[in-house]
Protein backbone atom coordinates (compact mmCIF):
# COMPACT_ATOMS: atom_id res chain seq x y z
CA UNK A 1 0.00 0.00 0.00
CA UNK A 2 0.90 3.15 -0.92
CA UNK A 3 0.53 6.01 1.01
CA UNK A 4 0.05 9.99 0.12
CA UNK A 5 0.24 11.59 3.33
CA UNK A 6 1.30 10.02 6.84
CA UNK A 7 2.65 11.47 9.83
CA UNK A 8 4.78 9.39 12.20
CA UNK A 9 4.43 10.17 16.16
CA UNK A 10 3.50 13.75 15.49
CA UNK A 11 2.67 16.15 19.16
CA UNK A 12 1.31 19.70 19.71
CA UNK A 13 1.90 21.31 22.62
CA UNK A 14 0.51 24.59 23.39
CA UNK A 15 1.72 25.75 26.62
CA UNK A 16 0.82 22.82 28.96
CA UNK A 17 -2.06 21.44 26.85
CA UNK A 18 -1.19 18.21 24.47
CA UNK A 19 -3.57 19.37 21.25
CA UNK A 20 -2.28 16.26 19.28
CA UNK A 21 -0.62 13.25 21.03
CA UNK A 22 1.47 11.13 19.47
CA UNK A 23 -0.76 11.08 16.06
CA UNK A 24 0.55 8.70 13.81
CA UNK A 25 -1.91 8.71 10.49
CA UNK A 26 -2.00 6.77 7.11
CA UNK A 27 -3.97 8.29 4.48
CA UNK A 28 -3.79 5.76 1.58
CA UNK A 29 -3.54 7.18 -1.79
CA UNK A 30 -7.01 7.43 -3.90
CA UNK A 31 -8.83 7.25 -0.48
CA UNK A 32 -11.56 9.19 1.19
CA UNK A 33 -10.49 9.37 4.66
CA UNK A 34 -12.77 11.36 7.24
CA UNK A 35 -11.31 12.30 10.57
CA UNK A 36 -13.60 12.53 13.47
CA UNK A 37 -13.78 12.83 17.02
CA UNK A 38 -16.13 15.48 19.40
CA UNK A 39 -15.05 18.95 19.50
CA UNK A 40 -11.80 20.30 21.30
CA UNK A 41 -10.54 16.66 19.78
CA UNK A 42 -7.88 18.64 18.04
CA UNK A 43 -8.99 17.80 14.28
CA UNK A 44 -7.98 21.11 13.17
CA UNK A 45 -4.85 21.48 14.86
CA UNK A 46 -4.05 17.81 12.79
CA UNK A 47 -4.93 19.69 9.43
CA UNK A 48 -2.79 22.46 10.63
CA UNK A 49 0.15 20.52 11.09
CA UNK A 50 -0.18 18.83 7.82
CA UNK A 51 -0.30 21.82 6.20
CA UNK A 52 2.52 23.57 7.88
CA UNK A 53 -0.01 26.15 8.91
CA UNK A 54 1.29 25.28 12.44
CA UNK A 55 4.60 23.48 13.64
CA UNK A 56 4.90 20.43 15.25
CA UNK A 57 6.54 20.01 18.96
CA UNK A 58 8.19 16.73 17.80
CA UNK A 59 7.49 14.27 15.08
CA UNK A 60 7.05 14.07 11.56
CA UNK A 61 5.00 14.65 8.48
CA UNK A 62 5.20 12.57 5.34
CA UNK A 63 3.62 13.76 1.84
CA UNK A 64 4.40 10.73 -0.99
CA UNK A 65 7.26 9.61 0.95
CA UNK A 66 8.82 13.03 1.40
CA UNK A 67 9.45 14.26 4.87
CA UNK A 68 8.07 17.69 5.06
CA UNK A 69 7.92 18.42 8.54
CA UNK A 70 10.48 21.59 7.68
CA UNK A 71 9.07 22.83 4.45
CA UNK A 72 6.62 26.30 4.81
CA UNK A 73 3.10 25.84 3.66
CA UNK A 74 3.35 27.23 -0.36
CA UNK A 75 6.04 24.39 -0.73
CA UNK A 76 3.88 21.98 0.28
CA UNK A 77 0.84 23.03 -1.50
CA UNK A 78 3.55 22.94 -5.18
CA UNK A 79 4.46 19.56 -3.86
CA UNK A 80 0.12 18.85 -3.99
CA UNK A 81 -1.32 19.31 -0.55
CA UNK A 82 -4.25 21.61 -0.59
CA UNK A 83 -6.55 22.51 1.89
CA UNK A 84 -9.92 24.14 2.47
CA UNK A 85 -10.26 26.38 5.91
CA UNK A 86 -13.25 25.47 8.42
CA UNK A 87 -14.23 29.82 8.43
CA UNK A 88 -14.02 30.95 5.28
CA UNK A 89 -10.69 32.92 4.31
CA UNK A 90 -11.21 34.20 1.27
CA UNK A 91 -10.41 38.09 -0.50
CA UNK A 92 -13.29 39.92 0.70
CA UNK A 93 -13.07 42.64 -2.41
CA UNK A 94 -12.30 40.09 -5.18
CA UNK A 95 -14.55 39.16 -7.57
CA UNK A 96 -15.02 35.38 -7.50
CA UNK A 97 -13.19 35.44 -11.02
CA UNK A 98 -10.20 37.08 -9.13
CA UNK A 99 -9.68 34.96 -6.53
CA UNK A 100 -10.01 31.81 -8.38
CA UNK A 101 -7.62 33.58 -11.19
CA UNK A 102 -5.28 34.06 -8.57
CA UNK A 103 -5.03 30.73 -6.93
CA UNK A 104 -4.80 29.61 -11.01
CA UNK A 105 -1.77 31.97 -11.49
CA UNK A 106 -0.25 30.53 -8.35
CA UNK A 107 -0.45 26.82 -9.67
CA UNK A 108 0.56 27.77 -13.41
CA UNK A 109 4.11 29.25 -11.67
CA UNK A 110 3.30 32.91 -13.24
CA UNK A 111 1.91 34.85 -10.18
CA UNK A 112 5.31 36.30 -9.94
CA UNK A 113 5.27 38.10 -13.46
CA UNK A 114 4.92 41.28 -13.03
CA UNK A 115 4.86 42.71 -16.58
CA UNK A 116 2.20 41.88 -18.69
CA UNK A 117 -1.72 42.43 -17.36
CA UNK A 118 -3.43 39.57 -15.78
CA UNK A 119 -5.92 39.75 -18.80
CA UNK A 120 -3.11 38.84 -21.00
CA UNK A 121 -2.56 35.08 -19.67
CA UNK A 122 -5.45 34.34 -20.93
CA UNK A 123 -5.09 30.24 -20.48
CA UNK A 124 -5.35 31.36 -16.40
CA UNK A 125 -8.35 32.66 -17.03
CA UNK A 126 -9.71 29.70 -19.00
CA UNK A 127 -8.46 27.40 -16.21
CA UNK A 128 -10.58 29.68 -13.47
CA UNK A 129 -13.90 30.04 -15.84
CA UNK A 130 -14.21 26.14 -16.03
CA UNK A 131 -13.35 25.67 -12.64
CA UNK A 132 -16.16 28.46 -11.90
CA UNK A 133 -18.70 26.59 -13.79
CA UNK A 134 -17.79 23.27 -12.62
CA UNK A 135 -18.93 24.47 -9.14
CA UNK A 136 -22.07 26.63 -10.40
CA UNK A 137 -20.18 29.73 -9.53
CA UNK A 138 -19.99 31.22 -13.06
CA UNK A 139 -22.79 33.62 -13.30
CA UNK A 140 -21.43 34.98 -9.93
CA UNK A 141 -18.23 35.21 -11.10
CA UNK A 142 -18.11 38.90 -11.22
CA UNK A 143 -19.30 39.28 -8.13
CA UNK A 144 -17.18 40.87 -5.01
CA UNK A 145 -16.67 38.18 -2.33
CA UNK A 146 -18.13 40.32 0.03
CA UNK A 147 -21.62 40.51 -1.38
CA UNK A 148 -22.52 36.58 -2.17
CA UNK A 149 -24.53 34.61 0.09
CA UNK A 150 -22.47 32.37 2.68
CA UNK A 151 -23.17 29.43 0.51
CA UNK A 152 -21.38 30.91 -2.41
CA UNK A 153 -18.42 32.10 -0.41
CA UNK A 154 -18.01 28.16 0.79
CA UNK A 155 -17.76 27.28 -2.42
CA UNK A 156 -15.02 29.87 -3.23
CA UNK A 157 -13.41 28.59 -0.75
CA UNK A 158 -13.33 25.04 -2.75
CA UNK A 159 -12.71 26.64 -5.42
CA UNK A 160 -9.64 27.79 -4.35
CA UNK A 161 -8.15 24.87 -2.71
CA UNK A 162 -9.03 22.89 -6.14
CA UNK A 163 -7.10 25.90 -8.40
CA UNK A 164 -3.90 24.31 -6.68
CA UNK A 165 -5.19 20.68 -8.71
CA UNK A 166 -3.85 19.02 -5.48
CA UNK A 167 -3.26 15.44 -4.99
CA UNK A 168 -3.93 15.57 -1.34
CA UNK A 169 -7.06 17.67 -0.57
CA UNK A 170 -7.89 18.49 2.84
CA UNK A 171 -11.32 19.31 3.86
CA UNK A 172 -11.53 20.88 7.21
CA UNK A 173 -15.95 21.00 7.69
CA UNK A 174 -16.62 21.88 4.03
CA UNK A 175 -20.02 22.10 4.64
CA UNK A 176 -20.04 24.49 8.00
CA UNK A 177 -22.85 26.56 7.97
CA UNK A 178 -24.29 25.56 4.64
CA UNK A 179 -27.74 24.68 4.62
CA UNK A 180 -28.82 21.22 4.42
CA UNK A 181 -29.44 21.46 0.82
CA UNK A 182 -26.91 22.97 -0.65
CA UNK A 183 -24.37 20.69 1.62
CA UNK A 184 -25.62 17.51 -0.70
CA UNK A 185 -24.74 19.80 -3.39
CA UNK A 186 -21.37 20.59 -2.16
CA UNK A 187 -20.76 17.17 -1.56
CA UNK A 188 -21.82 15.94 -4.58
CA UNK A 189 -19.16 18.25 -6.17
CA UNK A 190 -16.15 17.05 -3.84
CA UNK A 191 -17.62 13.32 -4.84
CA UNK A 192 -17.01 13.83 -7.84
CA UNK A 193 -13.36 14.61 -7.97
CA UNK A 194 -11.21 12.13 -9.97
CA UNK A 195 -10.20 9.05 -8.14
CA UNK A 196 -6.59 10.13 -8.12
CA UNK A 197 -7.43 12.72 -5.55
CA UNK A 198 -6.65 11.56 -1.76
CA UNK A 199 -9.53 13.57 0.04
CA UNK A 200 -9.13 14.07 3.93
CA UNK A 201 -12.31 15.11 5.65
CA UNK A 202 -13.34 16.79 9.09
CA UNK A 203 -16.73 16.40 8.94
CA UNK A 204 -19.39 16.68 11.69
CA UNK A 205 -22.40 15.38 9.86
CA UNK A 206 -22.05 11.77 10.68
CA UNK A 207 -24.35 10.93 7.51
CA UNK A 208 -22.24 12.39 5.52
CA UNK A 209 -18.89 11.13 6.88
CA UNK A 210 -20.50 7.24 6.53
CA UNK A 211 -21.71 7.75 3.01
CA UNK A 212 -18.35 9.43 1.85
CA UNK A 213 -15.71 8.02 3.40
CA UNK A 214 -14.02 4.66 2.69
CA UNK A 215 -12.13 4.96 5.56
CA UNK A 216 -12.59 6.63 9.05
CA UNK A 217 -10.26 7.70 11.94
CA UNK A 218 -11.25 8.05 15.45
CA UNK A 219 -9.56 11.23 17.08
CA UNK A 220 -9.98 12.03 20.90
CA UNK A 221 -8.52 14.45 23.25
CA UNK A 222 -5.65 14.56 20.41
CA UNK A 223 -5.05 10.82 20.22
CA UNK A 224 -5.98 8.62 17.97
CA UNK A 225 -8.71 6.01 19.02
CA UNK A 226 -8.90 4.20 16.48
CA UNK A 227 -8.88 3.65 12.44
CA UNK A 228 -10.84 1.50 10.18
CA UNK A 229 -14.04 1.03 7.71
CA UNK A 230 -16.94 3.07 7.97
CA UNK A 231 -19.28 -0.61 8.94
CA UNK A 232 -16.42 -1.43 11.24
CA UNK A 233 -16.17 1.94 13.32
CA UNK A 234 -20.20 2.58 13.36
CA UNK A 235 -20.00 -1.14 15.69
CA UNK A 236 -17.64 -0.03 17.94
CA UNK A 237 -18.42 0.73 21.21
CA UNK A 238 -15.89 2.82 22.28
CA UNK A 239 -16.85 5.07 19.40
CA UNK A 240 -20.28 5.32 20.57
CA UNK A 241 -19.21 6.14 24.30
CA UNK A 242 -17.35 9.14 22.91
CA UNK A 243 -20.15 10.29 20.59
CA UNK A 244 -22.84 9.26 23.29
CA UNK A 245 -21.10 10.64 26.16
CA UNK A 246 -20.62 13.86 24.15
CA UNK A 247 -23.94 13.74 22.68
CA UNK A 248 -24.83 17.37 23.17
CA UNK A 249 -22.11 18.49 20.60
CA UNK A 250 -21.55 15.13 18.62
CA UNK B 1 -16.64 37.66 -19.95
CA UNK B 2 -17.04 41.25 -21.61
CA UNK B 3 -16.25 43.68 -18.60
CA UNK B 4 -14.07 46.33 -19.26
CA UNK B 5 -10.48 45.03 -18.73
CA UNK B 6 -8.79 47.65 -16.24
CA UNK B 7 -5.21 47.05 -17.41
CA UNK B 8 -6.31 49.03 -20.18
CA UNK B 9 -6.22 53.09 -20.68
CA UNK B 10 -9.70 54.13 -19.62
CA UNK B 11 -10.13 57.57 -21.92
CA UNK B 12 -10.45 59.53 -18.51
CA UNK B 13 -6.22 58.97 -17.93
CA UNK B 14 -5.45 59.95 -21.04
CA UNK B 15 -7.37 63.34 -20.21
CA UNK B 16 -5.48 63.49 -16.98
CA UNK B 17 -2.10 63.21 -18.68
CA UNK B 18 -2.82 66.00 -20.80
CA UNK B 19 -3.08 68.24 -17.41
CA UNK B 20 0.51 68.54 -17.16
CA UNK B 21 1.27 69.65 -20.86
CA UNK B 22 -1.94 72.26 -19.94
CA UNK B 23 -0.45 73.08 -16.70
CA UNK B 24 2.97 74.14 -18.68
CA UNK B 25 1.19 77.00 -20.13
CA UNK B 26 -1.46 78.13 -18.42
CA UNK B 27 0.90 78.75 -15.10
CA UNK B 28 4.16 79.48 -16.57
CA UNK B 29 5.30 81.43 -13.56
CA UNK B 30 4.39 78.36 -11.27
CA UNK B 31 6.91 75.69 -12.51
CA UNK B 32 8.99 75.31 -9.68
CA UNK B 33 5.75 74.58 -7.62
CA UNK B 34 4.54 71.97 -10.54
CA UNK B 35 7.87 70.56 -10.46
CA UNK B 36 7.82 69.90 -6.64
CA UNK B 37 3.91 68.61 -6.76
CA UNK B 38 5.05 66.01 -9.42
CA UNK B 39 8.21 64.83 -7.19
CA UNK B 40 5.64 64.69 -4.07
CA UNK B 41 3.45 62.67 -6.64
CA UNK B 42 6.01 60.32 -7.34
CA UNK B 43 6.89 59.87 -3.72
CA UNK B 44 3.19 59.21 -2.72
CA UNK B 45 2.72 56.77 -5.76
CA UNK B 46 6.40 55.14 -4.16
CA UNK B 47 4.16 54.57 -1.26
CA UNK B 48 1.17 53.86 -2.76
CA UNK B 49 3.03 50.31 -4.33
CA UNK B 50 3.97 49.18 -0.58
CA UNK B 51 0.86 50.47 1.18
CA UNK B 52 -1.77 50.83 -1.62
CA UNK B 53 -1.18 47.27 -2.53
CA UNK B 54 0.87 45.02 -0.65
CA UNK B 55 -0.92 47.09 2.79
CA UNK B 56 2.51 47.71 4.67
CA UNK B 57 2.19 50.47 6.91
CA UNK B 58 5.09 52.73 6.86
CA UNK B 59 5.98 56.04 9.02
CA UNK B 60 9.36 55.71 7.33
CA UNK B 61 9.07 56.23 3.85
CA UNK B 62 11.78 59.31 3.79
CA UNK B 63 14.13 56.67 4.45
CA UNK B 64 14.20 56.08 0.88
CA UNK B 65 13.58 59.56 -0.64
CA UNK B 66 16.44 60.17 1.40
CA UNK B 67 18.87 57.92 0.29
CA UNK B 68 18.27 58.93 -3.05
CA UNK B 69 18.43 62.38 -2.48
CA UNK B 70 21.81 62.10 -1.05
CA UNK B 71 23.09 59.37 -3.53
CA UNK B 72 21.96 61.65 -6.66
CA UNK B 73 23.57 64.52 -4.58
CA UNK B 74 27.15 63.18 -3.30
CA UNK B 75 27.53 61.87 -7.16
CA UNK B 76 26.78 65.43 -8.08
CA UNK B 77 29.36 67.10 -6.19
CA UNK B 78 31.76 64.45 -6.74
CA UNK B 79 31.60 65.93 -10.87
CA UNK B 80 29.21 63.07 -11.81
CA UNK B 81 26.32 65.59 -12.67
CA UNK B 82 24.87 63.75 -15.34
CA UNK B 83 21.09 63.89 -14.27
CA UNK B 84 20.20 60.21 -15.98
CA UNK B 85 23.23 58.97 -14.40
CA UNK B 86 21.97 60.10 -10.89
CA UNK B 87 18.23 59.04 -11.31
CA UNK B 88 20.23 55.37 -11.60
CA UNK B 89 22.60 55.61 -8.94
CA UNK B 90 19.75 56.89 -6.89
CA UNK B 91 17.63 53.94 -7.79
CA UNK B 92 19.81 51.60 -7.12
CA UNK B 93 20.86 52.95 -3.81
CA UNK B 94 17.11 53.61 -2.42
CA UNK B 95 16.49 49.45 -4.02
CA UNK B 96 19.47 47.88 -2.02
CA UNK B 97 18.68 49.83 1.07
CA UNK B 98 14.92 49.00 0.30
CA UNK B 99 16.06 45.07 -0.02
CA UNK B 100 18.14 45.25 3.19
CA UNK B 101 15.41 46.51 5.45
CA UNK B 102 12.64 44.58 3.72
CA UNK B 103 13.50 41.37 6.27
CA UNK B 104 12.53 43.72 9.19
CA UNK B 105 8.96 44.43 8.03
CA UNK B 106 8.16 40.83 6.83
CA UNK B 107 7.03 40.19 10.71
CA UNK B 108 4.73 41.84 13.25
CA UNK B 109 1.70 43.54 12.49
CA UNK B 110 1.02 47.07 11.60
CA UNK B 111 2.54 48.72 14.79
CA UNK B 112 4.94 46.54 14.48
CA UNK B 113 5.97 47.84 11.35
CA UNK B 114 5.10 51.39 12.06
CA UNK B 115 7.94 51.02 14.46
CA UNK B 116 10.36 49.56 12.39
CA UNK B 117 10.03 51.87 9.61
CA UNK B 118 10.18 54.70 11.68
CA UNK B 119 13.33 53.79 13.65
CA UNK B 120 15.00 52.86 10.59
CA UNK B 121 14.50 56.43 8.79
CA UNK B 122 15.64 58.42 12.27
CA UNK B 123 18.23 56.05 12.51
CA UNK B 124 19.36 57.35 9.21
CA UNK B 125 18.56 61.34 9.89
CA UNK B 126 20.63 60.88 12.58
CA UNK B 127 24.07 59.47 10.52
CA UNK B 128 23.33 62.14 8.01
CA UNK B 129 23.68 64.64 10.90
CA UNK B 130 26.83 62.76 12.17
CA UNK B 131 28.39 62.21 8.89
CA UNK B 132 29.10 66.07 8.38
CA UNK B 133 32.16 65.41 6.36
CA UNK B 134 29.91 64.03 3.65
CA UNK B 135 26.45 64.82 4.10
CA UNK B 136 27.13 68.39 5.49
CA UNK B 137 24.72 67.90 8.45
CA UNK B 138 22.35 69.99 9.39
CA UNK B 139 23.93 72.94 6.77
CA UNK B 140 22.78 70.97 4.17
CA UNK B 141 24.86 69.33 0.57
CA UNK B 142 26.40 72.09 -1.01
CA UNK B 143 27.97 72.51 -4.67
CA UNK B 144 25.66 70.01 -6.12
CA UNK B 145 26.00 71.25 -10.08
CA UNK B 146 24.21 69.75 -12.63
CA UNK B 147 24.83 69.37 -16.07
CA UNK B 148 22.50 69.72 -19.05
CA UNK B 149 20.08 66.71 -19.50
CA UNK B 150 21.52 64.23 -22.42
CA UNK B 151 24.03 67.24 -22.59
CA UNK B 152 21.61 69.39 -24.31
CA UNK B 153 18.93 70.71 -21.79
CA UNK B 154 19.83 72.84 -19.09
CA UNK B 155 18.51 73.56 -15.72
CA UNK B 156 17.24 76.97 -16.16
CA UNK B 157 16.13 79.97 -13.54
CA UNK B 158 12.37 79.69 -14.71
CA UNK B 159 12.50 75.96 -13.89
CA UNK B 160 11.19 74.83 -17.17
CA UNK B 161 13.31 72.21 -17.68
CA UNK B 162 13.18 70.60 -14.20
CA UNK B 163 9.10 70.82 -14.90
CA UNK B 164 9.37 68.56 -17.99
CA UNK B 165 12.10 66.54 -17.26
CA UNK B 166 10.00 65.70 -13.07
CA UNK B 167 6.86 65.35 -15.34
CA UNK B 168 8.21 62.92 -18.03
CA UNK B 169 9.93 60.87 -15.12
CA UNK B 170 6.77 60.80 -13.23
CA UNK B 171 4.56 59.67 -16.29
CA UNK B 172 7.32 56.93 -16.94
CA UNK B 173 7.24 55.89 -13.35
CA UNK B 174 3.84 55.90 -12.80
CA UNK B 175 3.36 53.86 -16.76
CA UNK B 176 5.75 50.93 -15.16
CA UNK B 177 3.79 51.01 -11.68
CA UNK B 178 0.65 50.39 -13.70
CA UNK B 179 1.75 47.67 -15.25
CA UNK B 180 2.79 46.29 -12.34
CA UNK B 181 -0.20 46.81 -10.62
CA UNK B 182 -2.38 45.07 -13.09
CA UNK B 183 -0.06 42.04 -13.46
CA UNK B 184 -0.34 38.80 -11.87
CA UNK B 185 2.44 39.90 -9.54
CA UNK B 186 0.35 43.02 -8.66
CA UNK B 187 -3.10 40.89 -7.88
CA UNK B 188 -1.20 38.45 -5.69
CA UNK B 189 0.08 41.56 -4.13
CA UNK B 190 -3.61 42.81 -3.47
CA UNK B 191 -4.07 38.97 -2.07
CA UNK B 192 -1.83 39.48 0.54
CA UNK B 193 -3.19 42.48 1.33
CA UNK B 194 -6.87 41.48 1.81
CA UNK B 195 -5.61 38.02 3.37
CA UNK B 196 -2.21 37.26 3.76
CA UNK B 197 -3.38 34.01 5.66
CA UNK B 198 -4.67 32.44 2.95
CA UNK B 199 -1.89 33.39 0.48
CA UNK B 200 0.38 30.37 1.28
CA UNK B 201 -2.35 28.24 1.27
CA UNK B 202 -2.87 29.13 -2.45
CA UNK B 203 1.35 28.53 -2.93
CA UNK B 204 2.64 31.79 -2.88
CA UNK B 205 5.69 32.58 -1.04
CA UNK B 206 4.22 35.47 1.17
CA UNK B 207 7.68 36.82 2.01
CA UNK B 208 9.68 37.08 -1.31
CA UNK B 209 6.41 39.05 -2.52
CA UNK B 210 6.50 41.21 0.13
CA UNK B 211 10.47 41.77 -0.05
CA UNK B 212 10.13 42.52 -3.97
CA UNK B 213 7.59 45.25 -3.59
CA UNK B 214 9.46 46.77 -0.66
CA UNK B 215 12.56 47.01 -2.74
CA UNK B 216 10.42 48.46 -5.77
CA UNK B 217 8.39 50.87 -3.29
CA UNK B 218 12.24 52.02 -2.09
CA UNK B 219 13.43 52.38 -5.68
CA UNK B 220 10.86 54.56 -6.63
CA UNK B 221 10.80 56.86 -3.35
CA UNK B 222 14.57 57.08 -4.52
CA UNK B 223 13.82 58.39 -7.88
CA UNK B 224 11.72 61.15 -6.30
CA UNK B 225 14.68 62.00 -3.66
CA UNK B 226 17.14 62.24 -6.25
CA UNK B 227 14.62 64.58 -8.57
CA UNK B 228 14.34 67.46 -5.65
CA UNK B 229 18.31 67.32 -5.52
CA UNK B 230 18.71 67.80 -8.88
CA UNK B 231 16.21 70.48 -9.62
CA UNK B 232 16.98 72.27 -6.27
CA UNK B 233 21.12 71.74 -6.29
CA UNK B 234 21.15 71.15 -3.12
CA UNK B 235 20.12 68.38 -0.15
CA UNK B 236 18.54 68.85 3.23
CA UNK B 237 18.79 67.04 6.32
CA UNK B 238 14.73 67.19 6.46
CA UNK B 239 14.75 64.70 3.42
CA UNK B 240 14.85 62.13 6.13
CA UNK B 241 12.70 64.04 8.45
CA UNK B 242 9.40 62.25 10.04
CA UNK B 243 7.46 64.97 8.98
CA UNK B 244 8.45 64.20 5.18
CA UNK B 245 7.01 60.80 5.86
CA UNK B 246 3.76 61.79 7.51
CA UNK B 247 3.18 64.34 4.82
CA UNK B 248 3.63 61.33 2.02
CA UNK B 249 1.32 59.42 4.20
CA UNK B 250 -1.34 62.16 4.29
CA UNK B 251 -1.29 63.17 0.63
CA UNK B 252 -1.31 59.10 -0.10
CA UNK B 253 -4.86 59.14 2.43
CA UNK B 254 -6.15 62.70 1.09
CA UNK B 255 -5.70 61.48 -2.50
CA UNK B 256 -7.31 58.00 -1.81
CA UNK B 257 -4.77 54.65 -0.94
CA UNK B 258 -4.74 51.30 -4.12
CA UNK B 259 -5.39 53.31 -6.78
CA UNK B 260 -2.04 55.27 -8.23
CA UNK B 261 -3.94 58.03 -9.18
CA UNK B 262 -4.57 58.91 -5.39
CA UNK B 263 -1.04 59.85 -4.98
CA UNK B 264 -0.91 61.77 -7.94
CA UNK B 265 -4.17 63.90 -6.82
CA UNK B 266 -3.70 64.00 -3.59
CA UNK B 267 -0.21 65.50 -4.14
CA UNK B 268 -1.93 67.79 -6.17
CA UNK B 269 -4.20 69.22 -4.19
CA UNK B 270 -1.87 69.40 -0.89
CA UNK B 271 0.62 71.40 -2.34
CA UNK B 272 -1.84 74.09 -3.96
CA UNK B 273 -3.42 74.40 -0.67
CA UNK B 274 -0.30 74.37 1.30
CA UNK B 275 1.11 77.09 -1.44
CA UNK B 276 -2.10 78.83 -1.24
CA UNK B 277 -2.84 78.83 2.67
CA UNK B 278 0.89 79.75 3.60
CA UNK B 279 0.24 82.97 1.23
CA UNK B 280 -2.88 84.23 2.84
CA UNK B 281 -2.35 82.71 5.78
CA UNK B 282 1.04 82.45 6.87
CA UNK B 283 0.73 81.81 10.44
CA UNK B 284 -1.81 79.31 10.94
CA UNK B 285 -1.94 77.84 7.64
CA UNK B 286 -1.19 74.45 9.16
CA UNK B 287 -4.45 74.96 10.62
CA UNK B 288 -6.65 74.99 8.03
CA UNK B 289 -4.64 72.24 6.04
CA UNK B 290 -5.18 69.76 9.35
CA UNK B 291 -9.37 70.84 8.97
CA UNK B 292 -9.10 69.54 5.40
CA UNK B 293 -7.40 66.68 5.96
CA UNK B 294 -10.16 65.58 8.69
CA UNK B 295 -12.77 66.71 6.69
CA UNK B 296 -11.64 64.33 3.65
CA UNK B 297 -10.86 62.00 5.88
CA UNK B 298 -13.80 61.89 7.66
CA UNK B 299 -16.67 62.25 4.99
CA UNK B 300 -14.57 61.65 1.81
CA UNK B 301 -14.11 57.58 2.58
CA UNK B 302 -11.32 56.61 -0.17
CA UNK B 303 -9.56 60.34 -0.46
CA UNK B 304 -9.95 61.72 -3.71
CA UNK B 305 -10.31 58.69 -5.84
CA UNK B 306 -12.97 57.27 -3.54
CA UNK B 307 -15.07 60.29 -4.05
CA UNK B 308 -14.52 60.80 -7.40
CA UNK B 309 -15.19 56.92 -7.87
CA UNK B 310 -18.09 57.31 -6.44
CA UNK B 311 -19.47 60.54 -8.33
CA UNK B 312 -18.93 58.82 -11.42
CA UNK B 313 -21.17 55.37 -10.60
CA UNK B 314 -23.86 57.77 -9.25
CA UNK B 315 -23.83 59.29 -12.66
CA UNK B 316 -24.03 56.02 -14.76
Amino acid sequence: MTYALQTRNLFKRFGGFLATNDVTLNVAEGARHALIGPNGAGKTTLINLLTGFLEPTSGSVILKNEDVTRQPQHRRVKRGLARTFQINRLFADMTALQSVILAVNERRGIAGHWWRPVSAHGEAIDDAASLLSQLGLLEVAHVPTKDLPYGKQRLIEIALALAAQPSVLLLDEPAAGVPTGESRELFETIARLPREVTVLLIEHDMDLVFRFADRISVLVAGALLTEDVPDMIAADPRVREVYLGDAGHG
Amino acid sequence: MTRRDASRWHPAEYAFWALPIVAYFVFPDHLALLAQIAIAALFAVSLDLILGYAGIVSLGHAAFFGIGAYAAGLLAQAGWGDPVLGLACATLAAAVTGFATSFLVLRGADLTRLMVTLGVASMLYVLANKLTDITGGLDGLQGVEMKPIFGQFAFDLYGKTAYVYCTIILFVMFWIARRVVHSPFGLSLQGIRQNAVRMPALGTPVNARLVAVYTLGAAYAGIAGALLTQTTQFVSIDVFSFSRSAEVLLILVLGGIGSLYGGILGAVVFMTVHEYLSGIDPLYWQFWLGLLLIVVVLFARGGIMGTLRLASKVRA
